[in-house]
């Protein structure tokens, strides 16, 4: 239980990635506030396991696109828990189609919460953190496509991107006040978001992936707790979790 | 107390400087305080004094003396 006391909000937590994410940092202790949009149901399920297992949780609701309400958010959690100290941006969509065919609607919105959601988050839990003076760790998921693109993504590419290049700034901002912040690059992690692709760009990818298979959310969870509970002299770093996708 | 003298104990705490070397024209940069660390002294002034001071405000503050009188025009 390394991450006893400690505070954790989990962006996009009810479903996929996210949802694993908070599972695991509950499990090594934390309090961890699930973050959802829309689906409250699901977010609630999150929340019920936690506590099933004797761990704490709260569900808060908040659009991250907007600032306001992540403000909103981050005040719920300080109020619930009374501090906060590890911060997991996950929360992201996807609209694929070729740039060609790519409408402003698809970019703004993948931008705004890929990339945009994440300073919202960011900015909304700097000053709490700062004024705790204990550190803190910010996590940033990224994705392959961010590292190397990919064909359909430019939207989501472009702002896993830019969660990398803001990953490494804002690294270098904090670094004496003892806040980590790192990127986590997945590769092709088998979520209700993949599920989607059509079988064949799934069929197309698996042969170079070096260890044969596709990832399970767990496997990115583990990376997550992994800079959380410790890794106290990583920052500013992407770690790819990709079964060797990228080499 | 007097608004600079608060400033100063707050600066001199945070920062860990001898209250002798603050004055109202000292900069931030003569005591080798980054922008990160005024925006520290700023969240404590703000608890302080009960105010809120924009970002936008904080990019201007130089000097010590810039956030006394600021302070001193918004507590008027």
């Amino acid at each position: 239980m390394t991450l006893q006391g400690k505070v954790a909000l989990v962006t996009g937590g009810s479903r996929g990635i996210g949802r694993e994410i908070a599972l695991t940092l509950a499990r090594a202790g934390a309090a961890v506030a699930v973050n959802y949009h829309n689906n409250k149901a699901a977010a609630g399920e999150v929340l019920g396991k936690i506590e099933n297992a004797g761990g704490k949780g709260l569900v808060v609701q908040a659009d991250i696109t907007v600032f306001g309400e992540c403000e909103k958010m981050v005040k719920a959690i300080l109020d619930h828990f009374g501090r906060i100290d590890i911060l997991v941006n996950n929360a992201g969509i996807r609209r694929d189609t070729i740039l060609a065919l790519m409408q402003e609607k698809d970019w703004d919105i993948v931008i705004d919460t890929n990339l945009k959601g994440m300073f919202n988050c960011c900015k909304a839990i700097l000053r709490p953190l700062l004024k705790q003076k204990s550190g803190g760790r910010i996590i940033n998921i990224s994705s392959i496509a961010g590292l190397m693109g990919n064909s359909g993504q430019t939207n989501y590419a472009a702002a896993k991107g830019g969660v990398i290049a803001f990953t490494k700034s804002l690294a270098k901002e904090l670094g004496k006040r003892a806040i980590t912040v790192n990127a986590i690059a997945p590769g092709f992690i088998e979520t209700e978001m993949t599920e989607s692709l059509p079988e064949t760009v799934k069929n197309d990818l698996l042969p170079h992936i070096s260890l044969g298979r596709y990832g399970k959310p767990q496997e990115v969870a583990e990376a997550v707790l992994f800079l959380a509970q410790g890794a106290g002299y990583i920052t500013g770093s992407v770690l790819s979790i990709d079964g060797g996708l990228s080499l | 107390m007097e608004v600079l003298e608060i400033v100063k104990g707050l600066i001199s705490e945070q920062l860990d400087i001898d209250e002798e070397q603050l004055e109202m024209k000292t900069t931030f940069e003569d005591i080798d305080a980054d922008s990160l660390d005024v925006v520290e002294l700023v969240m404590a002034l703000e608890e302080e004094f009960n105010l809120e001071i924009a970002d936008e405000e904080v990019e201007k503050i130089k000097t010590i003396g810039d956030i006394v009188s600021y302070i001193e025009k918004q507590i008027a």
